[in-house]
């Protein structure tokens, strides 16, 4: 129940991110999620795309830094609410979120938060346990 | 004016000098420091091989990699008994330069330093700040027991703590100034900061080495102390402040103070010495101290001599304001840096490879080194913390090797310039 996510390293320039989504277009991959995350110096790029390993590929012929990284999807409805009913879990559980963010989905009903956990393992039978919706990689593709 | 006679002697008379204390120098090494011994072995010269000054060319260079091969006391030509002070510098990988002086090298350093004070137009009515750093690094205390040694009154205030500094002169009428040029120029800007105005001093003449400075460098630290600003040179390895100073003329050149410190210009490739007049590397002979006497060091200070005599009187040769270094020495606020330390803690902080680039610029008065790290998989995390705490990690291990703060910034990789494969490690931007 994880979905790969790719990390790219931005150096704080001009033009970086442009050049990213244009090697990831030539390539015909598609961005299902994204956040960008910044210092002064630098930003980390976090992506989910429909190919994972053709995007790691296409970015590093590109010259840039490329990590993959496991993430949790967890699906949850597109009301007031939803993303505070995962995190009361979360916290009782004493788990810590490296970082998080979200997207809704097409249909509009539902939004998919995108959680690294420090505890990943834990994270995902907690979250079950209480009976989340977990997306695996292929079901966001699907969205 | 002028402390000894020694140094208005026509050339032949110094050069007899010259001549006669480094044959007994050559006799000196050879008997008692075994590794030159060894190398006047392998060159095949005998201590009576010396006959002239131009036979000095027959002997064996001394090179930094020796001290460190040698290191910390193997190239002491006295018993550690006879030794009564050293100093170190801060070394390449972790092995810094140590120098040794007996009380006759001591008299002798404060009596060099003394001749260059005089040189400046010091005398023992002086109040002489000295801001130069105290403890292992020569300057400060070379400097030290030079101002006493000629009479005047030292205010031993070393670095630091600049607005004490600015009060301390004033109250105290400090008319002569030692410090590095860039912490002169510190110095100017806190008095702006505490509302002191030039003719609230009484500073007369500013005395600055220790690193590289320009001209326009110089103007401005006239300009603004309202001073003459002349250029000392030393190095700890041939004795420390004190080997050659600049006298009121400043025509080009400061004095050697030769009759000490014999100087060659030789060119770095085939180490041929080269004429008066022709740039080169900076080589020293030290004919007269007895701790640790050097033949033929080679200093990689890229400079020039003029035998041509000088309007104060002075016979003595002068040399050029260095130019240049041979190797990829940086001098950042005082401190020596070679990139190779600098690669030394990126192998040692884990996971880095050394893709990096040193760079230097000015920011007002002050050296700024920012060192530029390629971020390459092995070290990427998808969270900023973990590269953070990299930066953070490298930045600390540095200051704690070198002693210079840096900044330490995180590239993507093949953004340091290569030129055929090689990367161009240092950028000095700064404008000297």
């Amino acid at each position: 129940m994880r979905v790969e996510q790719i990390a790219v390293f931005l150096e704080n320039k001009s033009g970086r991110l442009a050049e990213i989504t244009r090697i990831l277009a030539e390539n015909d991959i598609n961005i299902r999620a994204l956040s960008v995350a910044d210092t002064a110096d630098f930003g980390i790029l976090r992506l989910i795309v429909d190919k994972v390993d053709r995007a790691k590929e296409v970015l590093r012929g590109g010259g840039f830094t490329v990590g993959k990284t496991n993430v949790v999807a967890v699906e949850v409805p597109d009301r007031s609410g939803g993303l505070a009913g995962v995190l009361k879990v979360v916290n009782e559980a004493g788990l810590n979120v490296e970082y998080m963010y979200a997207f809704v989905n097409k249909s509009g009903a539902n939004a998919v938060l995108i959680f690294r956990f420090d505890e990943m393992d834990k994270a995902i039978a907690v979250l079950q346990e209480k009976g989340f919706v977990l997306l695996t990689g292929a079901q966001i593709c699907a969205l | 004016m002028i402390w000894q006679e020694i140094e208005t002697l026509p050339r032949a008379g110094l050069e007899s000098i010259q001549l006669r204390r480094l044959q007994g120098l050559v006799y000196r090494m050879y008997d008692r420091v075994l590794p030159y011994r060894c190398k006047m072995e392998a060159a095949g010269v005998k201590p009576g091989d010396i006959k002239s000054l131009a036979d000095l060319r027959k002997l064996p260079f001394t090179t930094k990699d020796d001290l460190r091969d040698n290191y910390p006391f193997g190239l002491f030509a006295k018993p550690m008994e006879d030794v009564i002070r050293v100093h170190a510098s801060s070394g390449t990988t972790g092995k810094s330069t140590v120098v040794g002086y007996t009380q006759a090298d001591i008299e002798l350093w404060a009596s060099v330093m003394a001749r260059c004070l005089t040189m400046a137009g010091v005398t023992r009515g002086d109040m002489v700040h000295n801001a130069y750093g105290y403890g292992l690094f020569t300057g400060g205390l070379g400097a030290h027991y030079g101002i006493e040694a000629l009479g005047a009154t030292v205010i031993p205030v070393s670095g630091g703590n600049s607005k004490r500094q600015i009060t301390i002169m004033r109250d105290f009428g400090s008319t002569v100034l030692l410090s590095t040029p860039s912490y002169a120029l510190n110095l100017a800007d806190a008095m702006i900061d505490a509302g002191v105005t030039p003719d609230q001093l009484k500073l007369r003449v500013g005395i600055h080495g220790a690193e590289p400075w320009s001209e326009n460098m110089r103007e401005e630290v006239e300009r603004k102390l309202g001073i003459k600003a002349v250029d000392i040179y030393g190095l700890s390895e041939i004795i420390g402040p004190g080997v050659a100073m600049e006298c009121l003329h400043t025509e080009r050149g400061m004095h050697i103070l030769e009759d000490n410190f014999l100087p060659e210009v030789v060119d770095p490739d085939t180490l041929e010495p080269l004429p008066y007049g022709e740039a080169g590397e900076l080589v020293f002979t030290t004919l007269t101290k007895e701790a640790f006497p050097l033949i033929r060091y080679r200093t990689k200070d890229i400079s020039r001599l003029f035998v041509e005599p000088c309007g104060c009187g002075r016979s003595l040769i002068r040399m050029e304001k260095v130019t240049g270094r041979t190797d990829d020495m940086l001098i950042i606020r005082g401190v020596n840096v070679f990139p190779s330390q600098v690669e030394h803690v990126l192998v040692g902080v884990e996971g880095v490879e050394p893709h990096y680039q040193i760079e230097v610029t000015r920011d007002g008065n002050l050296d700024v080194m920012s060192v530029l790290v390629e971020v390459s998989e092995h070290i990427f995390s998808d969270e900023i913390k973990v590269l953070e705490n990299l930066a953070k990690k490298i930045q600390a291990e540095i200051k704690d090797m070198l002693g210079v703060t840096c900044k330490v910034k995180l590239v993507e990789p093949r953004s340091i310039q290569r030129s055929e494969g090689k990367a161009q490690r240092v950028i000095d931007r700064r404008k000297i």
